[in-house]
């Protein structure tokens, strides 16, 4: 446990991938089977204990420490983990038996032992442990390791422990299981490649990057398609039929995260075996309603008949990973295109249909298409995605490939009104702010809160805005406090945001999408921000398709 | 002594009488000075040389001779009207009120601030540490009523361990990656000092580099008999001598050009801050090391409790956690709210390097 407690730290610290790596490799290396299995399940997010919740970690620390200086101490430091590892009373006769417990012990003890054992014998482990220890358990328990390490770096570090090209082992990686004995053996040349097995497994997504000004004067339209990008989730659909032939489907989600049991709808019209990679939408009458009406059917336990009525779910398909028995990965996208064509019409299902392309010849063309998208779901369109016509499917996101173009946002001036702590990388400073705008009140204007940001700033900015934040509070509720925000003194921030909708849920009745902070306005007078009329007119017509609340 | 019977009003006097809080730092109105004013009084009593306590353009300036000559040093000959040195344990009385300064332990010539009448003390703690330290003398306990104390470490997550423990971590790196130098920010009044000190008690006697902004607070300790050891400007040594070198600077240089000068460097940084994880993460600092001059939390509850103090005040940091702390033990404690403490010590990024020695 030490070693990898040793590993998690020392990772938490190194900003340089290449020394990640090095890290991570030195640790495979020197590790043997099965801890080092364990550690790439922990950093790949592979390993979920189903009894081990904050819940018994705060309950743990709350038998042992004052509520009010635990309260306290988690506002500070901003990590739960972190906190409860720092502040264990540590008893006085404890055996620091650090070196002998291991990975595996302890997660074969938690895989074994049930919900009443659980506290018992996670407060004797924290017992035994240092403060790094400590730490390092608790962040395996909650699963956020948090320590800048992605499940890609992981497997690339496993890769080069055999010399390998990291796309091998993400090929094979949803048919491996920790601790991925078969992969390190196979890496360190003592077995042969383990096999895929799976009829319906996911395969990782290709991601794009955002276009930045100038990228576009670097590239060639000839050699680029254009698509809508749409406000929904993206999913990877999935058909099979296993060795005994019974169907296989499953919708998986951008991460790999199996979300069939809640889109049974779906589930029925796929019906080809094949793998689309497209975004998930509610489509009511034709219509692609937004992002907010779309959430009314996310994160639901049970999916029922009349939530599937009012929130009919919609394939839109981008693009085609499999068809039937032929893997298209390496092809060009155009062919693929043309594939993922014919596999549509052969489909012949108005649960799925096909993202239609943007003609254009010129950049200027598509930038006319971008600012003004017309039809009857312009209002469920985000922006634009370029993608090279010869780019194979690559996993990840690789440079130069594909590109994803976004509306221009829509901008406000608002008074910061209230501040709270962030967490992780920003705790301590106050980072998340609730603005507002100016609205017509009893006794003459008033501010009245439009929205919540907590990104958006540069680290200067945010060092500008908590110290801010400091010399001007003027109440404290809890972890939040108010700041000064009167007409001649305070704080206006430039909001950027994506869209607009009703909501009752917040005293405005407008609630934004994607808010952030885009600019510090020093210069601006808090009684020249702007006012609740002017984001009343930005709701216009793109939200003409609303949700029932509203 | 002042004779109770001196001043009949004082007899029955509130503690709020003999020392006021207001919000540019606590006032003796009888005695007719501030302790630590962050803003230019007629008379004032400094507890120690750090910029947020010690300011310049008082009137009259009341401190112990070491934190005189460093307030000389950062703000040139006339940084008050007048100046009296007071040693440790040597008692003054102020238009009636006794005075006197006892050891802190923060850094070189710190001191708490006991004001006594009627037979009522107060102690204003200014910074301070209950943990030894080479190159100051160790905190007195002073008994009183009412303990004026810090919080910058008040939560219980702050424990800072024992200094020598990150020293031999330095170390292990150091002998690691011989090919690197190891850049430690160290603030330039007393952290500096002490982690080359702590750096010589661990056996280590090559010679350590100094940033041009550390020299003259350093040769000023040196010349009050602290060994430091061999020390060395790093201006005009080139690149290649630095492999493998201890470099100190001001926490701010860790992120400046100076830095290039060393070959492939590490960062590192010493503070109580180094404890959470986030905050060393923020800096982009790749070797925390967690040596702080303020009491920890365990060395805060202790010393309040040893004071024997039914009351205290606490002026910055954490301070809502060290007031529930007290309360919930039955004494009274209340937070000042004073404007302008620890500034440096809470933004420490912003830290310019010209009084880079902001207390952490």
């Amino acid at each position: 446990m030490n070693r990898f407690a040793e590993l998690l730290d020392r990772l938490a610290y190194e900003p340089a991938r290449n020394n990640k790596l090095r890290l991570i490799t030195e640790y495979f290396r020197s590790t043997g089977d099965p801890d080092r299995g364990w550690a790439l399940a922990a950093l790949t997010g592979a390993l979920s204990f189903q009894h081990a919740k904050p819940g018994i970690i705060r309950t743990l620390i709350s038998e042992r420490a004052d509520p009010v200086l635990f309260g306290l101490s988690y506002d500070y430091v901003g990590d739960l983990s972190e906190t409860v590892a720092l502040m264990w009373p540590v008893p006085a006769e404890a055996a620091r038996a650090n070196h002998e417990l291991r990975l595996s012990d302890v997660i074969e003890t938690l895989s074994r032992l049930g919900k009443a054992q659980l506290p018992g014998q996670i407060a004797r482990w924290l017992d035994q442990l240092d403060e790094t220890g400590r730490w390092a358990l608790l962040k395996l328990l909650t699963g956020g390791l948090r320590v800048g390490v992605s499940a890609r770096l992981a497997k690339t570090a496993a890769a080069a422990l055999g010399d390998r090209d990291p796309q091998e082992i993400e090929l094979i990686w949803p048919g491996l299981k920790p601790p991925y004995g078969d992969l390190f053996a196979w890496l360190e040349g003592r077995a042969d490649k383990p096999v895929q097995r799976d009829p319906a497994p996911f395969r990782p997504a290709m991601l794009a990057h955002a276009l930045m000004d100038g990228d576009l004067a670097a590239l060639d339209p000839n050699d680029f398609m254009a698509e809508w990008k749409w406000d929904g989730i993206r999913v990877q659909a999935v058909a099979n039929v296993d060795s005994k032939g019974h169907p296989q489907v499953r919708l998986y989600s951008r991460t790999g995260e199996d979300i069939s049991g809640s889109f049974p709808d779906l589930i029925d019209a796929l019906r080809l075996p094949g793998a689309i990679d497209g975004e998930l939408l509610v489509v009511r009458e034709g219509r692609v309603q937004s992002f907010n009406v779309l959430q009314q059917r996310l994160n639901r336990k049970t999916v029922n008949a009349k939530l599937m009525a009012d929130f009919p779910a919609h394939l839109r398909a981008y693009d085609l990973i499999v068809d039937g028995d032929d893997d298209l990965r390496d092809q060009p996208f155009a062919a693929r295109r043309a594939r993922l064509e014919a596999f549509a019409a052969r489909l012949n299902d108005p649960r799925v249909d096909l993202s239609p392309l943007i003609p254009f010849t010129t950049w200027d063309e598509l930038a006319a298409a971008r600012a003004n998208p017309t039809g009857l779901d312009a209002e469920a369109i985000e922006g634009v995605m370029l993608k090279r016509r010869d780019a194979r499917y690559v996993p990840g996101r690789p440079k130069g490939l594909w590109w994803k173009w976004k509306r221009d946002p829509y901008l406000v001036d608002a008074v910061l009104m209230y501040a709270q702590r962030g967490h992780g990388k920003r705790s301590s400073f106050y980072s998340d702010y609730t603005f507002g705008v100016w609205t017509a009140g009893a006794a003459g204007d008033e501010l009245v809160p439009v929205g919540k940001a907590y990104f958006g700033f540069t680290d200067e900015e945010l060092v500008e805005i908590d110290r801010f934040v400091r010399r001007h509070t003027v109440d404290r509720f809890g972890p939040v406090r108010e700041v000064v925000h009167e007409a001649n003194q305070g704080l206006v921030l430039e909001v950027a945001f994506e869209g607009l909708q009703r909501s009752t849920r917040h005293k405005s009745g407008l609630a934004m999408r994607f808010p952030r902070i885009n600019r510090l306005r020093w210069d601006k007078p808090p009684g020249e921000a702007d006012r609740l009329e002017t984001l009343e007119a930005m709701l216009g017509p793109r939200v003409a398709a609303t949700s029932p609340e509203s | 002594m002042v004779s109770p019977t001196a001043i009949p009003y004082l007899r029955r006097m509130r503690p709020e009488d003999l020392l006021t809080p207001t919000p540019a730092g606590v006032c003796c109105k009888v005695g007719g000075f501030h302790i630590d004013p962050t803003r230019p009084v007629e008379r004032a009593v400094i507890t120690h040389g750090h910029s947020d306590h010690a300011r310049a353009g008082h009137g009259a300036v009341l401190a112990t001779p070491e934190t005189l000559d460093l307030m000389r040093l950062r703000y040139g000959e006339s940084f008050a009207g007048t100046t009296q040195a007071i040693r440790y344990g040597e008692r003054i009385a102020l238009d009636g009120i006794g005075v006197t300064l006892h050891p802190a332990g923060h850094v070189l010539g710190s001191a708490q601030v006991a004001v006594e009448a009627n037979g009522l003390r107060i102690v204003a703690s200014g910074d301070y540490k209950n943990v030894a330290d080479p190159t100051c003398a160790p905190f007195e306990l002073v008994l009183c009523d009412i303990f004026i104390t810090e919080a910058t470490f008040g939560l219980p997550v702050f424990r800072h361990g024992d200094p020598q423990s990150e020293i031999a971590k330095l170390l292990r790196s150091v002998s690691l990656f011989p090919e690197r130098a190891h850049l430690i920010g160290a603030y330039s009044l007393g952290k500096a000092q002490r982690v080359i000190a702590l750096i010589r008690q661990a056996g280590y006697d090559k010679p350590i580099y100094l940033h041009g902004a550390l020299d003259r607070i350093t040769h000023y300790y040196q010349s009050r008999g602290i060994a430091l050891g061999d020390l060395r400007s790093v201006r005009n040594v080139n690149k290649a001598e630095l492999a493998g070198a201890i470099a100190l600077c001001p926490p701010s240089a860790l992120q400046e050009l100076w830095s290039r000068r060393f070959p492939d460097p590490v960062s590192s940084f010493a503070s109580g801050w180094m404890r959470v994880r986030a905050r060393a993460r923020q800096r982009g600092v790749e070797l925390p090391l967690v040596i702080s001059d303020h009491a920890d939390w365990d060395g805060l509850t202790a010393t309040i409790t040893a004071t024997g103090a039914s009351e205290v005040w606490v002026t910055h940091g954490q301070e809502d956690a060290l007031v529930h702390w007290a309360m919930v033990r039955g004494l009274k404690a209340r937070p000042l709210a004073i404007v302008g403490y620890g500034d440096e010590g809470e933004s420490e990024e912003a830290e310019p390097v010209a009084n880079g020695e902001a207390s952490a």
